[in-house]
């Protein structure tokens, strides 16, 4: 038998719930341990529900409040408008714009930022580099920059005076509304490629090598090994990549911030986040409550559509 | 969701690790070694400049920031530079770093802990709900930090709690990936027959959670601390929204502030740059102490 205090501990707990202990309903299923798995469970929940599931209940809450004043001067008081709030984010062009913005962010920068993800890691897999822990680290470095402090650093990189490179900034001009969303790729991607080149590469090491030994003898190269066995076989690992960079690009918040005093052509509606951040500092918050449910529920939409794409391609 | 539940790297930690590679080399024709070498060669470049750049720019005084090389040394002024940015408006950098080790380390200390619980508890014990809860955390990790951020400031003003640490310090203590990962990890790592041994030894389920199952779910736990550590750390939309008092900033919000006024205080450009160099040094420690863990751990991926 076990320790003497957890089953008195147990029948305590578990008295109340079930009197006739013995004859319980076949269908009730008794838990043992009760008391320790409260003491595992309940910091979790607890907090969960306080930082998580509470704020997302008020945000949508407050988006279904509308303002209301007697008069121009009179009193401002909130009033249920239902789906007032919802109605003006869907008029609302400058939201809209946001939200194609990062879209076309997202369509180019994700696939570029994890091929090179990839590629990086297929090529720390093969045998033909050397010198691969360097590189690993190399890569990864970026990573432990921070977005804003990586803003900072690019945006002093791209402004034509202060570049290291003003044989190519002089040229071209990164800052300027043509190319600034691009310059901000540009960043995303040097912070993330090498984090999720380690992401892809630890799902490669944890393939068996013995795998490869048919392929090799039937003659494959590295590329075919790569494309037709590794490659599916580290599936899930590039999805959840992708999981993970859509909603990352749909959030964009401190590189454009930043970019902001390096360059005119970032405006305070220039991604979705940043709209509701000067939103609700006009301060119209239950609109900028609307704004980040519509954004939430958008970015849970897009990356489980994704997630489901991408199953039923590996599932067929 | 099963793409998410079944990631195998996270099931089967790398076996190759172990009993090294070296698996039987066909012959690779030099071509492509060469071509392999001098695609990681020129992406190190493009990695690797940026941080050379801002370190010359670290050792250099304003004046010859720009009036000499970028990419190269002048004087050697890294020291001084140092000593200003410290002693600039009472050290406040300083309190910027001491801020962001506190939220980051504390919080991801408390956040791996808590998660650590939860998810040993789904994955070891059965009691009504489980599947339940468990879905409900895998629909936490795909929400967004900052969608978040908004409505806790509106409830934290309701309870004066905006413009104070814990504004920022409570909320990072929760990790929903956290739970995710050491669920699957321990599900995985810790047998069932070791815990009902401990039992039949007489320790309490506390107990041999702390003694025994907390050692074989390491790894997971080391991960989760520095997921959860490198996110506080990275922060900005969460201190940003919810501090006004700039002496509870942390590192990258501070760095932020200076870098919107260089317009107004030009002297603030040298202070940013050499911040910026000195606030990225913490988590490459971290990284290095902690590396054998994260190339492992990485594997289970993180939040953004």
């Amino acid at each position: 038998m076990s320790a003497p205090a957890l089953p008195a501990a147990d029948a305590r707990s578990a008295a109340p719930r079930s009197p006739a202990s013995g004859q319980a309903r076949p269908r009730k299923i008794k838990v043992a341990h009760p008391r320790a798995i409260a003491i595992f469970i309940v910091p979790f929940a607890i907090l969960f529900t306080l930082f998580y599931l509470v704020p997302i209940g008020y945000a949508i809450y407050q988006s279904l409040l509308v303002v209301e004043r007697d008069g121009t001067f009179g009193k401002a008081t909130e009033v249920f408008g239902g789906l007032t709030q919802y109605l003006l984010v869907f008029q609302n062009g400058p939201f809209w714009a946001a939200i194609g913005r990062v879209l076309a962010f997202g369509v180019v920068q994700v696939p570029v930022m994890l091929g090179l993800a990839l590629l990086f890691a297929l090529l720390l897999d093969s045998p033909l580099l050397r010198g691969k822990r360097f590189f690993r680290l190399a890569f990864f470095v970026p990573y432990a920059v921070p977005g804003v402090i990586a803003a900072i650093m690019w945006g002093f990189l791209y402004s034509p005076n202060l570049s290291p490179f003003t044989a190519i900034t002089g040229n071209i001009s990164f800052l300027s509304a043509d190319l600034v969303l691009w310059a901000i790729a540009n960043v995303v991607t040097w912070v993330y490629v090498g984090y999720n080149m380690l992401i892809i590469y630890s799902a490669l090491l944890a393939i068996p090598t013995e795998i490869y030994e048919a392929a090799r003898l039937d003659g494959a190269g590295q590329l075919r090994i790569a494309w037709s066995i590794k490659i599916p076989l580290i599936m899930p690992a590039i999805v959840l990549t992708g999981i993970f960079s859509i909603i990352g690009t749909l959030q964009l918040l401190a590189e454009p911030q930043v970019f902001r005093s390096f360059s005119s052509a970032v405006t305070s509606t220039f991604t979705p986040n940043l709209m509701v951040y000067s939103t609700s500092s006009i301060p119209n918050v239950n609109l900028a409550a609307a704004f980040s449910v519509v954004l939430a529920l958008a970015t849970f939409v897009l990356s489980f559509s994704f997630l489901k794409f991408t199953q039923r391609k590996e599932g067929k | 969701m099963s793409a998410l539940t079944e990631t195998p790297t996270v099931a089967r930690p790398s076996k190759r690790l172990k009993n090294t590679p070296t698996p039987k080399v066909a012959k690779e024709s030099p071509l492509s070694r060469v071509g392999a070498m001098t695609v990681m060669l020129v992406f190190t470049l493009y990695f690797l400049i940026p941080i050379w750049w801002l370190f010359i720019a670290g050792t250099k005084s304003s004046a010859q920031f720009t009036s000499t090389n970028p990419l190269w040394f002048a004087d050697f002024n890294l020291f001084a530079n140092i000593g200003n940015l410290v002693a600039y408006r009472d050290g406040v950098f300083l309190k910027w770093m001491l801020n962001s080790a506190l939220y980051a380390g504390a919080g991801a200390l408390l956040a791996t802990l808590f998660a650590g619980m939860a998810g040993y508890a789904l994955a070891k014990y059965r009691f009504p709900g489980r599947e339940l809860l468990f879905n409900i955390v895998l629909g936490g990790v795909l929400v967004p930090a900052t969608a978040l951020a908004l409505p806790l400031f509106l409830i934290f003003s309701q309870v004066s709690l905006t413009n104070t640490f814990w504004a920022v310090f409570l909320p990072s203590l929760v990790s929903p990936f956290g739970v995710y990962l050491t669920r699957i990890f321990a599900s995985a790592s810790v047998p069932d027959e070791l815990i009902e041994a401990a039992r039949l030894d007489g320790a309490g389920e506390v107990r041999t959670f702390f003694t025994v199952s907390v050692k074989l779910m390491f790894p997971a736990l080391v991960t989760v601390f520095l997921f959860q550590f490198v996110a506080i750390w990275n922060n900005f939309f969460l201190p940003l929204i919810m501090l006004r008092d700039e002496t509870l900033f942390p590192v990258t919000l501070g760095l932020y502030a200076w870098n919107s006024q260089v317009n107004q205080i030009p002297e603030l450009r040298g202070y940013v740059l050499i911040g910026a160099l000195l606030s990225i040094i913490p988590l490459i420690i971290l990284f290095l102490l902690l590396q054998r863990f994260w190339r492992n751990g990485l594997g289970a991926g993180s939040v953004k």
